[in-house]
This record gives structure tokens, sequence and C-alpha cells, in this order.
């Protein structure tokens, strides 16, 4: 079964019980240089393998980038 | 140099370089090497799935004291999240507070900006709010605990220089703060003006940037910096309308 998330606020259809370790790795995300943020909630790293994304949940992705 | 305390760190250098606009990332570690500086500023932003390895991260030297802004927040609540989201990216507790909504000019709301302080600090994060150079502003900001105040001197980037250095001056004799001049600082030659007035440091991006040769303005700034604290610390000599002759007024055959 498929869900439907907002990744950076851009609808995406995912398998169902995908973990945001999951959804990072399949796209190539460096896991040490991002943060995470579900229905607002930031995730620590350490729980990126375990917490598993639901239907409708707004994930936001984030790095940093040069800036002044 | 005589160092600068900040959050409870030593800083050896008074000059803080941003980390944007450069044409080439890569140029980063030989421009912070030059600058010699121990601090510098990163944005936080959605990731580019195109390139998903990227990170400004890669291309600053460890040991270096990272000072994430706020940028793009328009509100304190924004701010505050924004820092909590830099803050969980495990690379210190720093944070620099930018609350902009005038796109024009891209001034900082200073109400917003008291407010998003307060909370942070409470937090425990190192707070270093970007402001319009107002001393009402100002004590507001020693009162809800910031580590030091970054008052403007010009628009960002406009490289205009110390537009608004008589409200800087108040803010160095008051605040009981590091006063660290942010922004519009275009020419050496204004960075070592703001040091002699005493400032604290200076911080810039656009300047060294987008500059011909970054590596040899950095080295610049670095010496302009050096050159106005030195001179503070020294004690500028006093301005007179008429002239005081550094000779002997008498004429030279005379005793």
């Amino acid at each position: 079964m498929a869900i439907r998330l907002i990744v950076n606020g851009k609808p995406e259809p995912v398998a169902a019980s995908i973990t945001i370790g999951e959804l990072l790795a399949g796209r190539r995300i460096d896991q040490t240089h991002v943060v995470v943020e579900v229905n607002r909630e930031i995730i620590a790293r350490e729980r990126f393998h375990e917490i598993e994304l639901g239907d409708n949940d707004v994930v936001e992705i984030l790095r940093f980038v040069g800036g002044g | 140099m005589d160092d600068l305390v900040i959050g409870g760190v030593t800083i050896h250098s008074r000059l803080i370089t941003g980390s944007g606009k450069y044409r080439d990332d890569r140029l980063i570690p030989d421009v912070l090497a030059a600058a010699q500086c121990d601090i510098i500023t990163v944005a936080l932003r959605r990731i580019d799935f195109d390139r998903p390895q990227e990170s400004i991260i890669n291309h600053i030297p460890k040991g270096k004291v990272l000072l994430p802004n706020t940028s793009g927040a328009r509100n304190a609540e924004e701010a505050v999240r924004s820092a909590r989201l830099s803050r969980a990216m495990g690379c210190g507790n720093w944070i620099k507070i930018e609350v902009i909504n005038d796109q024009r000019y891209l001034l900082p709301d200073n109400n917003e900006t008291v407010k998003a302080t307060s909370i942070l600090a409470d937090e425990g994060f190192v707070v270093l709010p970007y402001i319009y150079p107002d001393i009402t502003t100002a004590r507001h900001l020693v009162d809800a605990g910031a580590h030091a105040v970054m008052p403007l001197a010009a628009p960002i980037g406009s490289n205009r220089g110390l537009l608004t250095k008589e409200f800087i001056a108040m803010l160095i004799e008051e605040i009981p703060l590091p006063v660290i001049v942010d922004a519009g600082i275009g020419k050496p030659s204004h960075a070592a003006e703001a040091m002699e007035m005493g400032a604290a440091a200076i911080l810039l991006n656009t300047a060294i940037a987008t500059s011909d040769d970054p590596v040899a303005m950095a080295k610049a700034f670095r010496l302009a910096v050096e050159a106005g604290r030195t001179a503070f610390l020294a004690g500028c000599a006093p301005q007179y309308i008429e002239a005081r002759a550094s000779s002997p007024l008498t004429g030279f055959l005379e005793s």
C-alpha cells in the first residue's frame, strides 16, 4: 500500500511503513549533514531509522548553505 | 590583538565572515585562512534533491565556530523554529537572529528580534541578534539575554560603509555587550573605522566573496580589523579645528 507525504512542500507518494532513514537513503542524502522535521517536530538523527512516516505527514529536510 | 569572549568562548579574531555568494565554495578554506577568522556564518535551507550530498559544511575546516543565521524568518516564531533546527544539526548552539520583512532594504524587524532573542537565550543558545542600531532595542536585548548586539552599518550587500556611524557609536558607549558591526561594510577602510570607534568585531560577507580576489581581500580585511583594534586600544589622538604645530614654532635659524 502506498501513502502520500508532503516532502519539502511537494506531494510525494511512497511505500507504506517507510522510515525517515529509508526516505533519505532512497534519495542518496548524507544523513550527517541534514536535519529533519516531521509535522513541525524535530527528529533526532539517532531516531531516523526507527521513525516510520504516515499518510499526510509533512516532512522538511534541510541542510546548511552559504549565507551571511 | 586582544581576545574577545562571547558566550564563554574565547575568540582570537575580530573578523567574522559569511559563507554566501562565493563563485566557487572551494575558495572558502583559503579565504578563512587568509582572514584568520574563528567564526563563520551559514544559512539553513531545504535540501536540493538534485544535489543530495551538497552542504556548505563540506567546505568549512574543522574547529571553526559555526554561526547559523535565521535568514528567511519573517517573525520571531519562524526565527525560533529555524534556530532550533540549526541546533539539531549538531554543530553547536550559536545563532545569529535575522528577522526581515522588508525585501527592498532587508532591514531587520527589531521588535520580533527581541522576542526571538528572549526565547532562544532561555533555551541556552548563544544569541547574536542582527539589528537596526537603536539603543532602546539594544537595552531590551541585554535584558533578554543576548550575548552581543550586531547593528547594521548599511543595508546587507550594499557595500556602503558606516551610514549609521553615530548610532553605532551610541551602542558602543551605552551597551555592556560586544557590539559587532554587521552588514554594509564594503571596504577595509570601513572595517578599520568601525574598529577604531571601539566595535568589538566586524561581520561581513559580500565585500570579500564578490571581490575579484576573495583570498587577497580576506587578508586586507584582517589587516584592517587588526589596525583598527590596535588604534582603538592605543587611544586615537583628539581632533582640533585649528593647526597644532608638530615642529618648534621658531624660525629655523633662530634659537
